[in-house]
């Protein structure tokens, strides 16, 4: 990648000018509008439900409840409770499962009449006792057996408690809420039996999939459009009971139903990334040489569903170590079901992780980096497979460079800038790389452009800017010549949008669909008189014009060439998958995150004076959305590392800092410097371009960092996120 | 949100007269805060009595004083370079709250109006008695990790948010008002209030009163000053704790001191036995640490504010160094 690796993001222009538009923003001509309006209980049913005012207020076209709702065909399939590990099935029954749980839908004909018709809406509940809290919850454990479930030993079980230098401690994360600044939207209408939706999805294919089950139609009739996405963080990997409630709405009414949560609805009805309890216990000889590791986690669930991500996933591999065990247990809460947040579990397994790791560093009185290479892992031992690439020793070296790790003294509060105490930290970050089957249609049209399609959308990573990149470099094309069409239903199908893989999934589709493209552009070229007889290994073909690697002279445009043939363009359609041999290796992104912080230790105040993000996730398709894109996940990982936390008052069961005053995330102000790193260098294994991910990778490691560095500068080690001053101020003796 | 009525006052009369006639009416100039409540329904007024058209918005520099208009914008309080030059407490303070945009909208007499920030005051499902009289106190064993330190009651342990009105009270400011009976001036150390057993009474504004103007006495603290503000993040968080300090030094001894905190208590919290300590004595850290020491008799914490205890004292200490050494 070369001429093509810098472009600037294709929907930069249509976004920050406002012309790119959202699911809520389609011109619908008849749309009418429609809120929630939630449980004010945890657990219970409802007594009663008094719509009448709201049903006689101005405007009020409908209101649906349990009471009144024409049940979607797909609930009678399913079981007849809701816990069965099924998605909330929205006004099935009476029942409340969680706070804010939605128990009528109104909609009027205006916005304002529907928010004030929802304002009328009293409701009556049988009040039960609920549960939300993890610690107080711990006999309602359980084991699912699954790939994520399952008990992982690698030798001794618990083989650290036989070691020279045993460590063991705890580690929590609270519930963190997505809250993309684009809020959960949805305009829903039916055309007879076929729904069609513009709605906030990652994964155009699943909604399909999801809408298609609950109403009991075929798939291929379900219409998807979310071409633009405002971020999602992995909100959008759900389709949740807004969006079929609107549906239900707009069958009932036989009109488009526009549906926006409200901000505090994104606290309470989207997913979040689950509270966590971690136990770690690490053995290591006194030379620093691991021996055994155990990691075992505790996460929220609702009563629902089972969700479970992969947070003691990277303990298994990431450090050259004899005897690994690894437990994960669920336990069921009464709130809505957690979703993956960016980074998912693995950034929540490696707060627990690399913090262990700097505490047994500390023990074993090793530099951290130092006791990461004693322990580096030439291979995966959780697989047996080696690596397909790894670059982890360049990311740690040019991060030790960045940050000034030179100036890092192993001794807690040793290093002073002025009255602020200093400390340095780091921890490391990892994340699969997955490639899941996608299509691709490339087409020249007879102007000479490139379109690309495909189904799959792009919630800001970039995933059109990097199909234009590919698609250009592919063909020799410029990239302002490259049409992308993606983020809606009967396109080739692509992927969800998750997990880092798109680059893999899609760009793969799109360098494979380019190739065929241009072979076929050639093999008309040898057909044209101008360059017959030219062998089709003498042919090159860039800027639209085939030309003869022989003789310069002999050239014929693929605009001629079309209409020389009478096409009205000319295109390809593939699906591109992984490979036999891929399967042979272990292929993983990894990152370093580096913090510098300085203390006020009377204050508890944290400033991050400098944050150094390094990655190796093969080769860099763009340096602008990549970096964009590590910034921002380091970013969402120092949210993670001082100050977001989804404060529930247990009494209620209720959020406390539902709105984005009181819930924090990191302004410009809080980071002082920033930087990013890549390594840079193709992987030879992954996809055809030597890409290895980086959405998630830019997050994982970065919590563990701050934590870290904070106890480098104060001497106190803070195990429950976030790091906020409170947790500072209350031990550090000045 | 319901249906209301919204008029815009000609002036200060008008304004006041509008909104006598009816129960629920209520003044607006920069909404930032009433929007935000009438849209979750902890307030729902019939009608609105608009008066950002008066001629209240002047900055005015009088004979041994300075007058602030009550619809002057905080932004232009900030940046005004006279208001810098002396009284540099109170463009620190102003700058500390909110964001730019924010402070763009908000007006110097809505912002001693503002709110608490106390959740349960927000959520209409909760108990508080500062919203519904009688409901309780949801953050009393609940989450009162921003709560009072001082003064609190059994209803209520909720703070005044404004870092501005911090520095008001440390200036000695006076708050002129003008109602159905006339006008008057009210000692802004006496504007707000304590909850005690009313505290759906924020401040000790009459009825239908409408605020016109502050006004801040000449001093000469216009040098060894600081507003502290201890927040959870660097911009746009309103403060667990807030120090303003102000200290007129002459050869190392302290000459006259201001001092007030902000984010413990239902009002902007004058601290007068620290700075009568203060007073006369040679500027050093110790004495500080004992005048921070001195701030906190009677303090009582809740448990999520526990912190606060300590934190207190060592923002006062920290803010009172700042302000010596500049």
């Amino acid at each position: 990648m070369s001429k093509t690796s810098n472009i600037n993001r294709v929907d930069g222009f249509a976004k920050v000018t406002g012309s790119a538009t959202y699911s809520a923003e389609y011109k619908t001509p008849g749309v009418v509008y429609a809120c929630l309006v939630g449980s004010t209980i945890a657990k219970g049913r409802v007594k009663t439900i008094d719509t009448k005012k709201a049903e006689w207020a101005p405007g009020v076209l409908a209101v649906i409840t349990h009471l009144n709702v024409d049940k979607p065909s797909g609930y009678q399939k399913a079981k007849d409770k809701h816990n069965f590990g099924q998605p909330l099935q929205i006004f099935k029954d009476d029942s409340v499962l969680y706070y804010d749980q939605p128990i009528a839908l109104v909609i009027a004909d205006t916005f304002e009449r529907m928010q004030y018709a929802a304002s009328l809406i009293k409701a009556d509940y049988f009040k039960e006792e609920h549960s939300t809290e993890l610690q107080k919850a711990a006999d309602k454990e359980k084991k699912v057996e699954t790939d994520k479930g399952n008990d992982y030993h690698r030798g001794v079980h618990d083989g650290y408690k036989n070691a020279e230098v045993i460590l063991e401690a705890d580690y929590t994360i609270p519930t963190e809420v997505h809250n993309p600044m684009e809020l959960a939207n949805i305009i829903a209408k039916w055309d007879g039996n076929k729904p069609i939706l513009y709605t906030k999805s990652q994964g155009v294919e699943g909604t399909r999939k999801s809408v298609a089950g609950v109403f009991g139609v075929p798939v291929e009739d379900v219409e998807v459009h979310s071409e633009y996405l405002g971020g999602a963080f992995g909100m959008g990997l759900h389709t949740w009971p807004y969006e079929i409630a609107a549906l239900i709405g707009a069958k009932k009414l036989n009109r488009p139903v526009k549906l926006v949560l409200h901000r505090e609805q994104m606290f309470t009805n989207v997913g979040f990334r689950p509270y966590t309890i971690q136990k770690m216990g690490l053995g290591a000889t006194k030379a620093g040489k691991l021996t055994g590791l155990t990691h075992e986690a505790v996460a929220m669930t609702s009563s629902y569903e089972d969700f479970m991500e992969g947070t003691v996933n990277m303990s298994r591999f990431i450090y050259d170590c004899e005897n690994v065990s690894t437990r994960y247990r669920i336990v069921p809460l009464d709130t809505c079901t957690p979703i993956w947040m960016r980074g998912p579990g693995e950034a929540t397994g490696s707060f627990a992780l690399e913090c262990a790791m700097d505490e047994m560093a500390y023990k074993l009185n090793l530099d951290p980096i130092e006791f990461r290479k004693l322990n580096y892992a030439e291979k995966d031992l959780e697989q047996n497979k080696p690596w397909s690439s790894k670059y982890l020793l360049e990311c740690y070296e040019g991060g030790m460079e960045r940050i000034g790790w030179k100036n890092r003294k192993n001794e807690p509060g040793s290093v002073k800038e002025g009255e602020w105490l200093v400390g340095y930290g780091m921890g490391t970050g990892t994340f699969g790389c997955y490639r899941s089957p996608t299509s691709v249609k490339a087409k020249f049209l007879p102007d000479g452009n490139l379109v690309l399609q495909c189904s799959v959308n792009d919630m800001g990573p970039g995933t059109a800017t990097m199909m234009t990149a590919i698609g250009a470099e592919i063909t020799g094309l410029p990239a302002e010549n490259v049409i992308i069409e993606m983020g809606k239903s009967g396109l080739p199908k692509g992927p969800t949008q998750g997990g880092s893989a798109t680059t893999s999934s899609v760009g793969s589709a799109v360098h494979d669909a380019c190739n065929l493209l241009v072979s076929k552009v050639l093999g008309l070229a040898t057909e044209n008189p101008a360059l017959k007889g030219t062998p089709i290994t003498d042919l090159t073909f860039a800027n639209g014009i085939v030309s003869s690697t022989k003789d310069t002279a002999k050239t014929v445009a693929l605009t001629s060439l079309l209409s020389a043939n009478k096409l009205d363009g000319l295109e390809v359609e593939n699906q591109s998958k992984g490979t036999e041999e891929a399967k042979k290796y272990s292929i993983y992104s990894f990152s370093v995150h580096f913090v510098k912080v300085l203390v006020n230790p009377n204050l508890g105040k944290i400033r991050l004076a400098h944050v150094v993000s390094c990655a190796d996730i093969g080769t860099v398709i763009n340096q602008k959305t990549s970096a964009g894109q590590m910034y921002g996940g380091a970013v969402g990982g120092i949210g993670m590392g001082l100050m977001e936390a989804l404060e529930i008052d247990h009494r209620f069961g209720r959020p406390i800092n539902n709105n984005f005053a009181d819930y924090h995330v990191p302004v410009n102000a809080d980071i002082e410097k920033q930087e990013v790193f890549f390594v840079n260098k193709k992987d030879p294994i992954s996809n055809p371009m030597g890409t290895k991910g980086l959405g998630e990778t830019a997050l994982v490691g970065m919590a563990p960092a701050i934590a870290n560095a904070v106890f480098n500068a104060t001497g106190k080690r803070v195990r429950d996120l976030p790091i906020t001053l409170d947790k500072i101020i209350e031990t550090v003796k000045v | 949100m319901k249906n209301f009525q919204i008029i815009k006052a000609l002036s200060s009369s008008s304004a006041v007269s509008n909104i006598s006639k009816e129960k629920e009416a209520m003044f607006i100039a920069g909404g930032t805060n009433l929007v935000d409540l009438m849209k979750k329904n902890v307030v729902a007024p019939d009608k609105l009595v608009d008066i950002t058209g008066l001629d209240l918005k002047k900055i005015e520099f009088l004979t041994g004083k300075v007058s602030i208009g009550a619809l002057a914008k905080n932004s232009q309080v900030a940046e005004d370079a006279s208001i810098k030059e002396k009284h540099p407490l109170l463009a620190l303070a102003l700058a500390a709250g909110a964001s730019q945009q924010i402070r763009h909208m908000a007006t110097v007499g809505g912002n001693m109006l503002q709110k608490t920030r106390c959740s349960y005051f927000y959520n209409t499902d909760m108990p508080c008695n500062k919203r519904t009289p009688k409901s309780g106190c949801g953050a009393i064993g609940g989450s009162n990790r921003m709560h009072a330190i001082f003064g609190a009651s059994d209803s209520c342990i909720a703070v005044h948010p404004s870092d501005m009105c911090v520095a008001l009270a440390a200036l000695d400011a006076t708050v002129l008002v003008e109602g159905p009976k006339g006008k008057r001036q009210i000692k802004f150390t006496d504007f707000h209030r304590l909850p005690g057993n009313t505290p759906e009474k924020d401040n000790t504004l009459e009825n239908k009163e409408l605020i016109t103007s502050v006004e801040i006495p000449d001093n000469n603290f216009t040098k060894n000053v600081h507003y502290l503000k201890v927040r959870d993040r660097t911009s746009y968080a309103f403060a667990l704790v807030s120090v303003a300090a102000a200290l007129d030094i002459k050869n190392n001894v302290i000459n006259d001191v201001r001092l007030a905190m902000g984010g413990v208590a239902h009002k902007p919290w004058r601290l007068t036995e620290a700075e009568e300590f203060l007073k006369g004595k040679t500027v050093s850290e110790e004495i500080f640490k004992k005048a921070a020491d001195l701030s906190m008799k009677g303090a009582k914490a809740y448990g999520g504010n526990d912190f606060k205890l300590t934190l207190g004292p060592n923002a006062i200490t920290e803010a009172l160094t700042i302000a010596a050494s500049k």
